[in-house]
């Protein structure tokens, strides 16, 4: 028997993984120590837990437990990065940002604010695929570039940028390259003793972990320094002041030690569901596919769907808990912006759903997501005065709309 | 969004949808909106010899709202003239469905929809 | 399993049981982020929502007051840089005894060009009066003055120092009190503080039953506040990211018990407290600010010629965990900034042992404790007359 409504939002929020909520567990009733009390077992008894957590947290992208900080999540982590980076090296180095138009708000929000404090910022616009080139960012780069920011997965559309290319160049450069990885952890393998990456921001409840919890990445060889924008007890070694909450660092840490040992048989699986759901919807006419399909993590799929708008087809389809947009922004009627930037018309961009499957998705759920969406656009194609001009032949771009 | 059970009622049974034959007589049509603000209505009148609305249809690309919208005006013109399908006032069609501000537009379009398919009555009208 | 009797109630707290049961079906089975519109999310919402008027309830605040945060840092964080971000420099003034988290801030707009200053406290802990009139009569466009303090349990008279700041600025501060030790072991309103001139106020949830990771800061809509965390707008702009929807939900929750039992418990805990108190006079202890109002659950004392830091570890192997200072700052050797500020000698103040009781601690807890206390001085005692 199918539980409805069939969660396909996981790019949102992941349920934390059971295996994870029992290691929670103990740290909020019996082991509550504070990790900072350094005078009582209770104290160091939570203090121990949470290295071990950095260690694991560590351990999924080959760094130094040393190098990983702990935060509220993904949005502080990339408030600290850019920020912290660009106040303390801005004086050396420079004031320019580079960064791309489809990154997450929480990246968009950080760059423009650092333009109120009068830095400068290059907003790189993808390609039609999602993806930037390396030549676009090489190009963008100047001699006063001092933080370039990135993100590994796109939460809209799932595609990877070249990290790795780009991480070369601002290496080159002088430039410190900060990348968001919340959507990627647990979805392709980061070696950060490899990438040339010196910031990664890491969220714990996009990989089946606790919200409330995340990670900044701070490379030591070659040394990265931040400006704190967290003051107070100098926890974190200064980095970022405030109690750790040691339950939300536990789950973090087993979450990620799950996401090493079981990515790659996972990410096989969830690709063939995947594909399984894109054969499906593909059939129905007009569909397209948002975003480059190699270049991508196995388990998003956005499709625009010609024709019918979309909020009514979410209403249609509410048995499916999806996202139109990312969930931050789907509170506001505006298309979403990602998949503005890689040119898509505001019709299409409306009528664009989310799907992203994860470790609880079941080869049926796939199914039935396939008929309902079968079903539900064919009764609001049925309505659409657009499908019917589509279908008389009319090109709807030679109409002149009497636009309110 | 939650909607009101009126909006979802005429969502999820909508009347009169369709269109009517091409060459049928005493048809008008109207289309109102654009597919990049997000709707699109199309409403169309069967008017008899003696100027009353025999049957409406409608088609309407949009929110649940606008479905809404456009499904209760096609059941509230048919028997009136059009002159009396002019007075349907957008504030009606929203207190009926208890459409909240944000869907206000949708309202306004279903009355620009009646407008429009009445103008296109006269037009015709006056080519003939 | 032998476990040690919990004295540290200031730094951490056990989460409830009806704590836990209400956050536990967040988890996994009830896991929406709260910003999605469909079901799942929409569920997530309506728990912050909840949680958001508990929050609001216990401390006599308005739900849209209420600014969710990671902790009581983040939140004291916020208002501080926030509210300077948005007004040419000027002066801040803090107590001499705040936590950390206040202090760096303030600290940290020197940068900006705002001079800080410190306002100092007499020997009980409590504000002095005269040089707090001194640092009014400079204007200070910020002042923060915690409502209770962490180390001494001391209580400051918040309402009547705001009124004295509303008075002599003319209105032109905002007035920000660090109420995390104080939530549920005192009674908060903000209506009455705001209406005496207290613009915000900072909460933490694990001091009072509910998890580490999540705070607030009720805040007056008219204080205009920068955000630290851009990105997604949420909390009205001035705190982006997702909401961590169990721990919203738990704090609401323990705000809500701990209100409910606050009077009963505050009783109780004083009475506990007093005899923990004549025990320790008894055996030739200072107790710090036994003059001042303080928390019903603190107590922070010396012993003459025994080294905090020593006694501590040795009363952790009795199985009693207590603190030798604040916990944030307990990997710093340095005597008790409180205790310096209240004019206690260093030698004095590195002597300084903290018991902060909480809901589970009993009188014979209490009464074990003193018997350990002692028992461990006398074995101090005996050591140092040997080496001696």
């Amino acid at each position: 028997m199918l539980k409805l409504p069939v969660y396909l939002d996981y790019s949102a929020t992941t349920p934390v993984d059971p295996r994870v909520a029992e290691k929670m567990i103990p740290y909020l009733v019996e082991k509550f120590g504070n990790p900072a009390s350094r005078s009582h077992a209770f104290g160091w008894e939570a203090e121990k837990v949470v290295e071990e957590a950095r260690e694991q947290v560590a351990a999924l992208v080959n760094a130094d437990p040393k190098e990983i900080v702990w935060t509220s999540g993904a949005t502080e982590s990339n408030n600290l990065a850019i920020k912290g980076a660009a106040h303390f090296y801005a004086g050396t180095k420079g004031k320019h940002i580079v960064t791309v138009a489809t990154e997450h708000k929480a990246v968009l929000d950080t760059v423009k604010e650092l333009e109120r404090q009068g830095f400068e910022a290059t907003y790189l616009e993808p390609q039609p695929n999602g993806l930037v080139t390396v030549e676009q960012f090489r190009a963008a780069l100047r001699k006063d570039t001092v933080v370039a920011s990135a993100m590994a997965v796109n939460n809209e559309i799932g595609v990877i940028q070249p990290i790795a290319e780009l991480g070369e160049l601002c290496r080159a450069n002088g430039t410190i390259f900060h990348v968001d990885a919340a959507q990627a952890t647990g979805k392709m393998p980061l070696d950060l003793g490899v990438l040339k990456v010196d910031l990664m921001s890491f969220s714990a409840h996009k990989t089946y972990g606790p919200k409330g919890i995340g990670a900044l990445y701070v490379r030591r060889k070659p040394r990265v320094r931040l400006e704190a924008q967290m003051h107070g007890g100098g926890h974190e070694r200064g980095m970022r002041s405030g109690t750790l909450p040691t339950h939300q660092i536990v789950g973090m840490g087993e979450a990620f030690r799950i996401a090493r040992e079981e990515m790659a048989a996972e990410n096989e699986r969830i690709r063939m569901l995947r594909d399984r759901l894109l054969k499906g919807l593909l059939d129905i006419e007009e569909t397209y596919v948002n975003g480059d399909l190699e270049q991508r993590v196995p388990h998003n799929l956005n499709i625009s769907f010609n024709f019918v708008e979309g909020e009514s087809l979410l209403m249609a389809i509410k048995d499916i808990a999806v996202s139109s947009g990312s969930a931050c922004t789907s509170a506001s009627l505006e298309p979403s912006y990602v998949l503005r930037s890689l040119g898509r018309s505001d019709e299409l961009a409306h009528s664009s759903i989310r799907f992203t499957l994860g470790r609880f998705t079941t080869a049926e759920e796939i199914d039935f997501t396939i008929r309902l969406l079968h079903d539900k656009l064919g009764k609001l194609r049925e309505l659409s005065p657009l499908w019917e001009m589509y279908k008389d032949g009319v090109d709807l771009n030679t109409v002149q709309w009497a636009a309110h | 969004m939650s909607y009101s059970t009126k909006v979802i009622d005429h969502y999820e049974n909508p009347r009169n949808v369709g269109s009517f034959g091409k060459d049928e007589e005493g048809i008008a049509t109207g289309m109102v909106g654009a597919p990049a603000c997000g709707d699109v209505m199309k409403l169309q009148l069967k008017v008899g010899k003696d100027g009353v609305i025999e049957d409406a249809k409608f088609k309407t690309y949009g929110c649940g709202s606008a479905i809404a919208s456009s499904s209760l005006v096609t059941e509230w013109v048919k028997g009136k003239t059009l002159d009396e399908a002019l007075a349907i006032k957008n504030t009606q069609i929203a207190a009926e469905l208890a459409l909240p501000p944000v869907k206000i537009h949708c309202s306004i379009l279903a009355e620009d929809a009646i407008k429009a398919a009445v103008a296109d009555y006269r037009r015709k009208r006056e080519e003939c | 399993m032998f476990r040690s009797v919990y004295l540290d109630h200031n730094a951490a707290t056990p989460v409830a049981a009806a704590v836990l049961e209400a956050m536990l079906p967040f988890f996994a089975q009830r896991h929406g982020n709260a910003s999605s519109r469909h079901e799942h999310g929409r569920a997530a919402r309506r728990a912050v929502d909840e949680a958001r008027q508990r929050v609001a309830h216990a401390v006599g605040a308005h739900p849209t007051e209420v600014i969710f945060t990671s902790g009581g840092s983040e939140a004291n964080n916020l208002f501080i840089k926030g509210a300077a971000l948005r007004q040419p420099a000027g002066t801040v003034a803090i107590s001499a005894i705040e936590h950390p988290c206040v202090r760096e801030p303030a600290r940290a707009l020197r940068r900006l060009g705002w001079r800080l200053r410190e306002l100092a406290v007499d020997d009980q802990c409590r504000l002095a009066g005269a040089d707090f009139s001194a640092a009014l009569a400079e204007q200070p466009a910020l002042i923060s003055i915690m409502f209770a303090n962490n180390e001494t349990g001391a209580l400051q008279d918040v309402a009547a120092l705001a009124a004295r700041a509303a008075q002599e600025t003319r209105g032109g501060a905002w007035f920000h009190t660090d109420a995390v030790q104080a939530l549920g072991k005192v009674p908060l309103d903000f209506r009455m503080l705001n209406a005496a001139g207290v613009h915000a106020l900072t909460l933490s949830a694990h001091k009072l039953g509910g998890p580490k990771g999540a705070g607030a800061l009720i805040v007056d809509k008219r204080v205009d506040l920068a955000p630290l965390i851009d990105g997604g707008g949420h909390e009205r702009g001035l705190r982006s990211g997702t909401e961590n929807v169990p721990a919203l939900v738990g704090f609401g929750r323990a705000c809500e018990l701990a209100v409910a039992q606050l009077d009963g418990e505050a009783l109780r805990l004083r009475q506990l407290r007093a005899g923990l108190e004549r025990g320790l006079v008894a055996q030739g202890a200072t107790i710090f600010a036994a003059q001042a109002e303080r928390l019903p659950n603190t107590v922070f004392f010396a012993l003459p010629e025994f080294d905090g830091e020593t006694l501590v570890a040795r009363l952790d192997r009795a199985g009693f965990a207590v603190a030798s200072g604040a916990a944030c700052s307990a990997a710093n050797p340095q005597p008790s900034h409180v205790l310096l500020a209240m004019g206690v000698a260093p030698e004095q103040a590195r002597a300084a042992v903290r018991v902060s009781l909480g809901r589970q601690n009993t009188a014979d807890e209490v009464a074990d404790f003193l018997r350990a206390l002692s028992a461990t001085v006398a074995q101090l005692q005996a050591l140092t007359s040997v080496v001696g």
